[in-house]
């Protein structure tokens, strides 16, 4: 699954580190590092985690379990 | 399109082609399905693959945790879009409305976006540029190449360049316990964007966390080896230092030379355009049908006098592309300002240090909350007696207030009524190496929350 988080928005809650630690880490106090690309058997807590966000800046992809988003194509 | 009939045909049947399909040209993309365009929807980038996040490059790409190939960007909606890729635009002709290609294809359109951004500016001698072990990070391919090379485990690492980028990566090659050497021209590292005072907690904590920081000194030559491997640094005091690997961090160039001839106001600086996202002609004449988003678009903000500011900023990109898409299918009087006041984060020695406004717009700087010597504080920028900025260290839950304190041109220093009050909040001067952005003018403030009620209306001078 594809994930981004707006770090501009992130204010270091650190609520996505403790219900999703393989994919949100604190660096330090209050930065955060994330995997862009977390194991889709990891979907059910990174989601939990996106909710969760007091500043709501994790953002999940929308086309997950559809077709895949891949339209980009060497022309 | 001057009448509701023709825009209606024209969100349902009508030509947008984006020439730069990064996080800007993709949020457009989905903006403009999300405002109801069924028409035809091209994209046209210059990399292979979908778009992707660049701010991972410098971070957790480098330290090994994440993969660069896994920076694709989520989306929020399927685009349905004709994606041209591994191909960049050549020219833009306005008379005809088409986008030339590389590959020498024409593609029309009715309006086009153009977020090509910027490439990073490569060593200035082509052929030690091409040496073994020199990077810049700006694509996925350069971010890929400097992480093997760093988990190889080099004698020492020399970085050129202290601005953000630079100093983010020599952060992680501290936290691979990568010896390294980092080479500024300016005083300290990242005076150039937050000022001296700043600067000077940069270099300690530089220091603090064993870089050798080397500062007002020039990086004159690399040398290679007989194998064309890179061994060796000069500086411009006489000095060398021996390494494996040159990062060469020295900022971006905006990629606007494909313009050249075109007839619009682009260059070094960007693309001119107003708030509305529509470009500027070399006249100063606002285009109907053509606009600009992210780093190379260069769009005048009230709140600092109206200049026409460019910013590498990821949030930046994205709300320009929004208030771009909403105008190009929107008619004129239902058309969105983009007046936001810019963000801008770095993650570097376990700090979190964002920005809120323009730092460079300032004469004074004091620090108004926390400790500078705790690296957890809150700095403010002023202007001729007006907030205009504000930095944090580890202190980000407070940027809004000053946000706000910058959107009503409130008086500089502010009052702090915190519990975190410094024991020294004297402002002193902010002092930027260079010539800065200061001049004279009225002040503004901005109201309303929704891109569309945004608006500005002139305020009192303060002083």
């Amino acid at each position: 699954m594809r994930i981004v988080v707006d770090l501009s928005r992130c204010e270091g809650y650190a609520q996505c580190a403790f219900l999703a630690p393989d994919a949100f880490r604190m660096h330090g106090e209050e930065a955060l590092m994330y995997d862009p690309s977390p194991d889709d058997a990891r979907r059910d807590q990174v989601l939990r985690a996106a909710a969760a966000c007091p500043v709501q800046a994790i953002l999940v992809d929308q086309l997950e379990g559809r077709d895949a988003p891949v339209e980009a194509s060497p022309s | 399109m001057t009448s509701a009939d023709n825009l209606q045909a024209f969100k349902r049947d009508g030509r947008i082609v984006i020439v730069g399909a990064s996080l800007a040209g993709l949020r457009a993309a989905e903006a403009l399905r999300g405002e109801g365009f069924t028409g035809s929807l091209t994209m046209i980038g210059d990399e292979l693959g979908e778009p992707y996040d660049r701010p991972p490059l410098s971070k957790q790409v480098l330290t090994g945790w994440v993969s660069a190939g896994d920076t694709t960007l989520p989306r929020r909606r399927d685009v349905n879009a004709e994606w041209l890729l591994g191909v960049p635009a050549t020219g833009l002709d306005l008379a005809t409305n088409i986008v030339r290609l590389a590959d020498g294809r024409e593609i029309p359109f009715d309006r086009v976006l153009i977020s090509t951004g910027v490439r990073a500016r490569p060593w200035f001698v082509e052929s030690e540029a091409a040496l073994d072990g020199v990077f810049v990070v700006r694509t996925r391919e350069h971010a890929e190449g400097l992480q093997r090379a760093l988990a190889a485990g080099p004698s020492r690492v020399l970085v050129i360049g202290a601005g953000f980028t630079g100093s983010e990566i020599a952060s992680i090659c501290r936290e691979r316990d990568i010896p390294l050497t980092v080479a500024e021209l300016a005083p300290a590292p990242l005076v150039g964007a937050l000022g001296a005072m700043i600067g000077e907690v940069a270099a300690d904590m530089q220091r603090a966390h064993g870089v050798d920081l080397r500062c007002g000194v020039k990086v004159t030559q690399l040398e290679g080896d007989a194998q064309g491997h890179f061994r060796r640094a000069h500086f411009d005091d006489g000095s060398t230092i021996d390494a494996d690997v040159a990062v060469v961090a020295l900022g971006g160039i905006r990629n606007t030379e494909w313009l050249r001839g075109s007839g619009l106001a682009a260059g070094v600086w960007g693309i001119a355009c107003d708030t509305g996202c529509r470009a500027l002609t070399l006249n100063g004449l606002i285009t109907d049908d053509i606009f600009v988003a992210g780093d190379v678009a260069r769009c005048p903000n009230p709140i600092y006098e109206y200049r026409l500011i460019s910013l590498e900023h990821w949030a930046n990109a994205v709300e320009q592309a929004e208030v771009a898409a909403h105008n190009m299918v929107s008619g004129q009087a239902d058309r969105w300002p983009h007046l936001s006041i810019p963000l801008f984060w770095s993650i570097q020695f376990g700090v979190n240090i964002k920005s809120v406004g323009v730092p460079t717009f300032a004469d004074e700087v004091a620090v108004t909350q926390g400790s500078v010597s705790d690296h957890r504080f809150v700095a403010a920028y002023g202007y001729r007696g007006r907030v205009t900025a504000a930095v944090s260290f580890n202190n980000a839950k407070w940027l809004d207030h000053y946000r706000n304190l910058i959107e009503t041109a409130a008086p500089f220093p502010p009052p702090c009524p915190t519990p975190d009050q410094p024991a020294d909040m004297k402002p002193v001067p902010v002092d930027f190496p260079g010539p800065t952005l200061l001049a004279q003018g009225a002040t503004v403030v901005v109201t309303g929350h929704d891109p569309g009620e945004r608006r500005v209306t002139a305020a009192q001078y303060h002083r």
